[in-house]
């Protein structure tokens, strides 16, 4: 039976460090939504959504007043819009109309967001992917709710650089188009290198097509919990560290897993996946960068960091493996910018750069992620930068990712507001020389050598 | 089959505070299987684990009223369902 001190560990997890469920996410295919008649895609997307969806927002509150654990987010990943409006779209404006449907979808089960508005080009684009990707900034200024992703690059395949190229510019896009609010809709579009089928968060969540009709993914967080944990270690070794770590991540991993099975049979949609992130929000106590501290740094980005940040990675997962039954996703350690009040911090003091973030991207488990910078970084480049990310994971064979947030009218020294969850952001110095000619050749960057495996 | 709850009470000691927790989980047939309480820098830290299988009112009903209690007698009440603590702290 269980007893006291297990019981009052487990509710301090939650009332004191900020332990919770980040977001339970129901993956719903599309597929069968498919029509050429455009009308008729809608009003399939429509139907399909607001059937398989319509108990999530009501079953995640059973679960939490039944286990006292807050469920922050209730999220719906989509098969990629490309191949399902690929049919009945002939112009971009088209596809836009398929994003007000999943917005309006997404609102009348009470979902926070709903991800999908995708295309998968890591080889090439389809006439249906480029018109896809040319409506984004309409899509993502026109609606609130609803997330674009879209996959540039895989170590199977390659870089996709007329892709890559093609995003610097439309990122500007949706810069321009939000430039009344700091820009603040490109942070509902990411870019990827490996994009994982089965990711719960946001902005990269989709429905792969490799996945089942409907199921259910479950993201967990809890750098609070890890950051107390090693307070109570300070100046042990890296033995004692780890180990710490571990136990901490297996804990915080199992009551996601409780979660994801209850999900799953209330909700009559199979269990997934557990994607086992630290995930960090601008709490205090609630950051990523501060377990980094706590490890022994003055600040995130100071030397050592990346070190530091593979080993509490690498010890994240191997605490959480054994917890889960299935675990997928992204899975490690999130280090968004705004998103973090340590990481901001760090930027603050000038202890870190684009440059380490970047080199700490290629040990934990996403990228450049929430990253505000100069409204004037030319199209090419952001494309640079997305090119270096994607190369980073086509070799690592890994997942990277890159949301970048050029702010229109501001530069180095101002700070941008993006409210709630998504904290406030320094605007980061971006390398001033010019790559336009690397990233105006056409085509695309070949598969690395260790991709060929057959 | 019994259908396990956990009741944490944390907050200020005071006389009476199980007694009037116990009279009201009695009055809807509740039944308690274990008690442990410890008093830690003079604040009461209390778990019981009850059954609510043959309860009169809803899991959310005694929630409520357990909140509601403790708010009366000046703690934190809390009812949560055993699995949580067993999926966290058991194999």
């Amino acid at each position: 039976m269980v007893n006291l001190q297990e019981v009052l560990e487990t509710n301090k997890m939650v009332e004191e460090q900020t332990l919770d469920v980040r977001t339970i996410t129901i993956g719903i295919s599309l597929l069968e939504c498919i029509d050429s008649d455009l009308k008729k895609v809608n009003e399939n997307v429509y139907n399909r959504i607001t059937t398989v969806a319509k108990d999530l927002d009501k079953v995640a509150k059973e679960i939490e007043r039944d286990y006292g654990i807050p469920i922050v987010n209730r999220r719906i990943s989509v098969t990629p819009i490309a191949l399902v409006g690929g049919a009945a779209c002939k112009k971009p404006e088209d596809f836009v109309t398929l994003a007000h449907t999943l917005d309006k979808a997404a609102e009348a089960v009470g979902a926070n967001l709903i991800g999908g508005y995708s295309a998968l080009v890591s080889k090439g684009m389809t006439t249906a992917d480029e018109m896809l990707i040319r409506s984004i900034p309409q899509a993502l200024c026109e609606t609130q709710r609803v997330c674009s992703s879209v996959n540039l690059a895989s170590t199977k395949t390659g870089i996709n650089m007329d892709a890559v190229r093609l995003m610097g510019d439309i990122l500007l896009q949706v810069a321009d188009r939000s430039k009344d609010r700091d820009s603040v809709d490109c942070m509902k579009l990411v870019v990827f290198c490996n994009a994982p089928d089965d990711n719960p968060f946001m902005a990269g969540a989709f429905h792969g097509v490799t996945e089942a009709d409907a199921i259910i993914n479950v993201g967990v967080s809890g750098p609070g919990v890890v950051k107390k944990a090693l307070e109570q270690v300070r100046g042990e070794s890296f033995e004692v560290l780890c180990e710490t770590i571990k136990k901490t991540a297996f804990k915080v991993t199992r009551v996601g897993q409780l979660v994801a099975q209850e999900a799953s049979k209330r909700l009559g949609i199979p269990f997934g996946i557990i994607d086992l992130s630290l995930a960090p929000t601008p709490a205090i106590g609630d950051s990523v960068a501060d377990i980094l501290c706590e490890i022994g740094l003055e600040y995130a980005g100071a030397p050592g960091t990346t070190a530091a940040l593979a080993m509490l990675n690498d010890q994240v997962k191997k605490g959480g493996v054994m917890a889960s039954s299935y675990v997928g996703g992204l899975s490690g350690a999130f280090i968004p910018v705004s998103e973090d009040q340590g990481m901001i911090n760090s930027v603050e003091a000038g202890a870190i750069t684009l440059e380490k973030l970047e080199a700490m991207t290629c040990v934990c488990s996403v990228g450049l992620d929430m990253i505000a910078i100069p409204g004037d970084t030319p199209a090419t480049t952001i494309s640079g930068m997305i090119a270096d990310e994607m190369a980073l994971g086509m070799v690592n064979q890994k997942t990277t990712a890159a949301r970048l947030i050029p702010v229109i009218g501001k530069g180095v020294g101002d700070t941008v507001e993006f409210g709630g969850l998504f904290g406030y952001a320094p605007i980061m110095p971006v390398n001033k020389f010019s790559c336009a000619d690397f990233i105006n050749r056409q085509g695309r960057i070949p598969a690395p050598i260790h991709s060929f495996k057959n | 089959m019994e259908n396990k709850v956990i009741i944490t009470v944390v907050g200020k000691d005071t006389v009476g505070i199980i007694a009037r927790i116990c009279t009201y989980l009695a009055g809807c047939k509740v039944n308690v299987l274990d008690i442990t309480q410890t008093i830690v820098q003079g604040f009461f830290n209390m778990m019981m684990i009850v059954d609510i299988n043959a309860a009169t009112k809803s899991f959310d009903d005694v929630q409520k009223d357990l909140e509601t209690l403790g708010d009366e007698i000046g703690v934190q009440i809390k009812a949560q369902k055993e699995d949580i603590f067993n999926a966290m702290h058991r194999l």
